[in-house]
């Protein structure tokens, strides 16, 4: 730890976080002050940054246990207001996809399909304390005789209820435009031919894995924002790449780091878990993520201490690249670019489209720093980082 | 699926309910009537909200004036639902006139009803179905 002028742990923020004493700013709000005074007195003054994003995240989902019935079942099938829900667990457990779509969904038999239903609509309506239907089969076993059940319930009936996004948080991720003379519906949203939109996905200096680009303070056990309650970091996502091109800054210049993280379900609000029909594409949910940084010292000061400005994307063609695995780039962009409306690519002009909300990411973040200002979220030291 | 309010003026002679019946069995359309007036030796009309596909939308509306039936459109409007919008900017992408533009540095995404033109393109791009399609006052005080 020689290494640094300012040097602080978990445990002494942590004592000022009880005692009411931890200065906390949010990540936007730190640029100011890094620029002003220096990354170490900035580190002497700030002890925590906090960061918020506000996107769809499709690989998210829940553990539902649903009780036993009489007589008992070992629930085999499970649909959720007729969507179906992995139960190749123990039974009545069962995983719900926030991307899995009701069974009569007409998909994408007439293009772009609108895909109004699905499970992440079942687990908005559960945070909202609506009622859903619960079907299930099983095949019969001399312990669990019972070979179907149906029944409404709420969230607050279920047992357990946990959710589970293995894949949250990107650090990074393309700007897509799309090259083709036809009209693309994809994950990224709705891409007019030549290259009339550019949509692009991060909050960009808000981000949480952007203002800790080596993840040097984020691991197993970091406790965070997400979907309105306190949930953790249970592992590196899927995905999860560290060894990639990065800029002088240390911030990556592709997508790169994921987080696996958990919840409860139960204690979460529909303010920060919204269902979203990508039309053409399929359902997802958009859950609000956000991670407090400890500034241990004035290298993490530094870290959070960037701005659109310095960080960086590539602009990728999901007309025709993107669907023939071809990575190829358009050109490298700054998020200052992309939020200014338009970017330059081949001497054309093209419109910004976010799809990552701004105004709520600023909320999570203004929201976390009001509950580490007032003693009700203390920091989770990492047991391992990854 | 496709789903559009029409107001449909019937002249005296032609019998309101048959014709209409026919829409569903001959283009397979679903109807809901949300308001009529019907009456032996004047004109008629009926608002109905009428759902199927985009195609057989079409054929079923050009069968109506087929049978002297004159078919409007009820006035409509679009409108935002602010509670279920997350200002997350993707109906921006659609949008052919700004009516729904990004006010910067905020982000906020504004909608601008003076602007819109009611193609209703914003309805099936908001992830969170928070454009709508409305009728507007001259359709709420026919139905009343
Ligand atoms: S209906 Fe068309 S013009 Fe009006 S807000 Fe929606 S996309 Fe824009
Ligand atoms: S797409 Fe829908 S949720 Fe997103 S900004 Fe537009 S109206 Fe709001």
């Amino acid at each position: 730890m020689g290494e640094f002028k300012v040097n602080k742990t978990y445990a002494e923020i942590n004592e000022k976080i009880k005692s009411g004493k931890a200065v906390v700013v949010t990540a936007e709000e730190i640029i100011g002050i890094v620029k002003e005074n220096g990354p170490v007195e900035a580190a002497a003054q700030v002890d925590v940054v906090t960061t918020g994003t506000f996107a769809p995240m499709c690989s998210s989902g829940a553990f539902l246990n649903i009780g036993q019935s009489t007589p008992s079942v070992r629930t085999t099938k499970t649909w959720f207001n007729d969507v179906p829900a992995y139960s190749g667990v123990a039974a009545v457990d069962s995983f719900l996809g926030a991307t899995e779509v009701s069974i009569n969904d007409p998909l994408n038999k007439i293009h772009p399909g609108e895909f109004n239903y699905g499970g992440a609509h079942v687990l908005q309506d559960l945070v909202s304390g609506k009622k859903v239907e619960v079907r299930a089969e099983s095949y019969g076993t001399d312990c669990y005789p019972n070979r179907k059940i149906e029944k409404t319930m709420t969230l607050a009936d279920m047992p357990q209820a946990i959710m589970c996004n293995p894949r949250n948080g990107y650090q990074n991720y393309n700007c897509a435009i799309n090259r083709t003379d036809k009209t693309k519906y994809t994950y990224m949203g709705t891409l007019k031919p030549n290259m009339a939109n550019a949509n692009y996905c991060s909050a960009g200096q808000l981000s949480p894995l952007f203002n800790d680009p080596y993840l040097k303070t984020i691991g197993i056990g970091t406790r965070i924002f997400l979907g309105g309650t306190q949930g953790y970091v249970s592992w590196s996502g899927t995905q999860h790449k560290s060894d990639v091109q990065r800029g002088l800054n240390g911030v990556p210049l592709t997508p790169a780091g994921t987080l696996f993280v958990m919840g409860n379900l139960k204690e979460m609000s529909p303010e920060w878990l919204v269902a979203q029909s990508i039309r053409g594409y399929g359902v997802s949910l958009s859950m609000g993520l956000g991670i407090p940084i400890p500034i241990l010292n004035e290298e993490m000061a530094k870290f959070t201490a960037v701005a659109d400005e310095d960080l960086f994307t590539q602009v990728v063609d999901y007309g025709h690249d993107y669907p023939q695995a071809i990575s190829k780039s358009y050109g490298q962009i700054s998020y200052a670019e992309l939020k200014s409306g338009t970017i330059m690519i081949q001497g054309q002009e093209i419109p910004t489209v976010p799809l990552s909300s701004m105004i709520k990411a600023r909320k999570i973040a203004m929201l976390l720093k009001e509950s580490i200002k007032n003693g009700s979220f203390l920091l989770g030291e990492p047991q391992h980082i990854f | 699926m496709y789903s559009k309010i029409l107001i449909l003026h019937f002249p005296p002679a032609v019998a309101q309910k048959a014709v209409v019946c026919y829409l569903t069995k001959k283009y397979d359309l679903l109807f809901n009537i949300l308001g009529a007036k019907v009456s032996n030796s004047k004109d008629g009309y009926m608002v109905l909200e009428i759902c199927g596909t985009r195609d057989n939308y079409k054929k079923g509306v050009r069968y109506l004036k087929n049978q002297g039936v004159r078919v409007s459109s009820a006035e409509q409007e679009i409108w935002r639902d602010t509670s279920k919008c997350t200002h997350c900017g993707a109906c921006t992408a659609v949008c052919p006139t700004q009516a729904l533009y990004v006010k910067r540095p905020e982000m906020e995404v504004i909608y601008d009803k003076d602007k819109c033109t009611v193609c209703e393109l914003c309805i099936v791009t908001c992830p969170t179905r928070a454009m709508g399609l409305y009728s507007s006052k001259n359709t709420e005080d026919m139905l009343q």
